[in-house]
């Protein structure tokens, strides 16, 4: 019979809370809030009536639905730094003074050299991840866009507001709150899944225990306390949206 | 100059017209009522008259001002005209103050406290201003109108719009917006009214119109309209609803 140790969890505790906890939190954060912004841009652009606009969004939301987390999660982590690189140079090579500065100024990049932009797990992990959770939180927000009548719209345009103005302060709060428990529902999922960074190596959560895990010959326990953790967690989260629902409900 | 001129109007959904060849003319003060049977396009033609309802052909003058033109600044324009909708299209995540003064802030450029005096003076006459931080949601269906009429008037409108304000109402509380309505005629708004109420028609408008198919056919002063219509569609429309 095996032997348990679940000392180990509290031998951990901080590296797994400080390091890894943080990082998770973080990137879930980073990520719906860019994620959000994008994904109502984005549901805006698909809702337009022309074409210019609407085609492109629909090709990226479907594109990007149609692809494995894992993938897009590998591809940035890997390819995007050759991709700015090269960009980059590009650029530069079209007027080198002022790209070269502002690429120092802001990456502290030296773009003569022609390497890869060192981007960092972290920056890298958030791109992915609100690149990849807009094209969610666009369909959330098309719905939520749609279920508020048409009739306000008139109503916004015949006071004399411009589009963005409708858009800002009538249309979207009505639709934000109308679609408040599917996008915590979907940022649920997104904690979640910002696990699979794991295979880059990086120390979120998951990784972080995973790391202990081995160094210890305990992954049982390891695992089964990431596990309790995440459940915890998403648990609560449910409860406050359950909360919320109530509370900022549109009075009708 | 009229305040409204609309000349030879042509509009098409798709393969189907809406509205065809439709002139007709409001001038300051002047109070005009459209009638006509459901799908006849008077609902249509009255958002035209702010551009909600783009037209495909003929033109449009508010105040001397183009609707059709590109240079137009539509917002600008619609600003000013008043409008009061079938389902009143309160912003229900807003309190009525913040209804009231939300146009006039970021339209108009008033201050909030600006805004907010011109809103309530306006909510007082329509007799609500005790309802001021109630959200729409907590107020019956007249009430609700009467704060879009509000609404429409703090923004200081050169005429009103009103598409078929009572339609959506109990029989109870259509009399409450009518009597604002009225008043508002005898102050000398200028109005245009999509409605079915006759007796409102008969009280204080100067002119009829009636609508069939998407075409203005009758186009009288009031008198002339209740009393004898010069086509046979009009009189039917009339005796079918005047008869109770």
């Amino acid at each position: 019979m095996y032997d348990f140790d679940f000392d180990v969890i509290w031998r951990s505790l901080g590296y797994l809370f400080r390091d890894g906890m943080t990082f998770t939190l973080m990137l879930t954060t980073c990520a719906m809030v860019g994620g959000i912004i994008l994904g109502t841009l984005l549901a805006m652009m698909r809702l337009s009536s022309y074409r210019f606009f609407s085609a492109p969004a629909g090709l990226y939301v479907n594109m990007t639905r149609a692809i494995p987390l894992l993938l897009v999660i590998f591809w940035c982590y890997f390819l995007l730094p050759y991709i700015c690189g090269y960009v980059f140079h590009e650029l530069y090579k079209i007027s080198p003074k002022p790209i070269g500065d502002l690429l120092i100024r802001i990456f502290g990049y030296q773009v003569q050299d022609g390497t890869p932009l060192r981007i960092g797990a972290f920056t890298s992990s958030v791109i992915t991840f609100i690149l990849f959770q807009a094209a969610y939180y666009c369909e959330i927000m098309r719905a939520g866009i749609q279920s508020v009548s048409q009739g306000q719209m008139g109503a916004s345009y015949a006071l004399g507001l411009n589009y963005w103005q409708t858009m800002f302060h009538i249309i979207l709060p009505q639709a934000f709150r109308n679609m408040l428990p599917v996008l915590l529902t979907q940022t649920i999922i997104l904690f979640q899944d910002t696990s699979l960074v794991y295979v880059l190596s990086i120390t979120d959560f998951l990784g972080a225990a995973s790391k202990v895990a081995q160094r210890d010959g305990r992954l049982v326990e390891m695992y089964v306390f990431v596990a309790l953790i995440y459940f915890v967690i998403c648990l609560f989260l449910s409860y406050l949206v359950r909360c919320l629902q109530s509370r900022i409900a549109i009075i009708r | 100059m009229a305040m409204i001129d609309i000349q030879h109007i042509s509009k098409w959904y798709g393969s189907f017209q809406a509205l065809r060849d439709c002139s007709t003319k409001v001038e300051k003060g002047e109070v005009l009522v459209i009638c006509g049977p459901s799908g006849c396009g008077k609902s249509t033609l009255i958002k035209t008259v702010n551009g909600l309802e783009p037209i495909q052909e003929g033109e449009i003058l508010v105040n001397g001002i183009s609707l059709t033109s590109p240079k137009t600044n539509l917002p600008q324009l619609r600003a000013h005209v008043g409008m009061v909708f079938q389902h009143f299209e309160l912003f229900p995540h807003l309190s009525v103050r913040e209804n009231l003064t939300l146009a006039q802030v970021k339209v108009l450029k008033r201050s909030k406290a600006e805004a907010g005096e011109k809103g309530l003076q306006y909510l007082e006459r329509v007799g609500l201003l005790e309802q001021k931080d109630k959200f729409p949601g907590q107020l019956s269906g007249g009430q609700q109108q009467r704060v879009a009429i509000a609404r429409a008037l703090s923004m200081d409108p050169i005429c009103m719009l009103f598409d078929e304000p009572t339609s959506a109402l109990d029989p109870e509380m259509i009399s409450e917006v009518l009597d604002v309505m009225v008043k508002l005629a005898q102050e000398g708004m200028t109005m245009m009214v999509v409605t079915h109420e006759m007796g409102f028609a008969r009280k204080v408008a100067h002119r009829v119109i009636f609508m069939d198919q998407g075409r203005i056919i009758e186009d009288l002063p009031k008198e002339d309209f209740f009393g004898k219509p010069h086509t046979e569609r009009a009189q039917q429309f009339l005796d079918k609803i005047l008869v109770h």
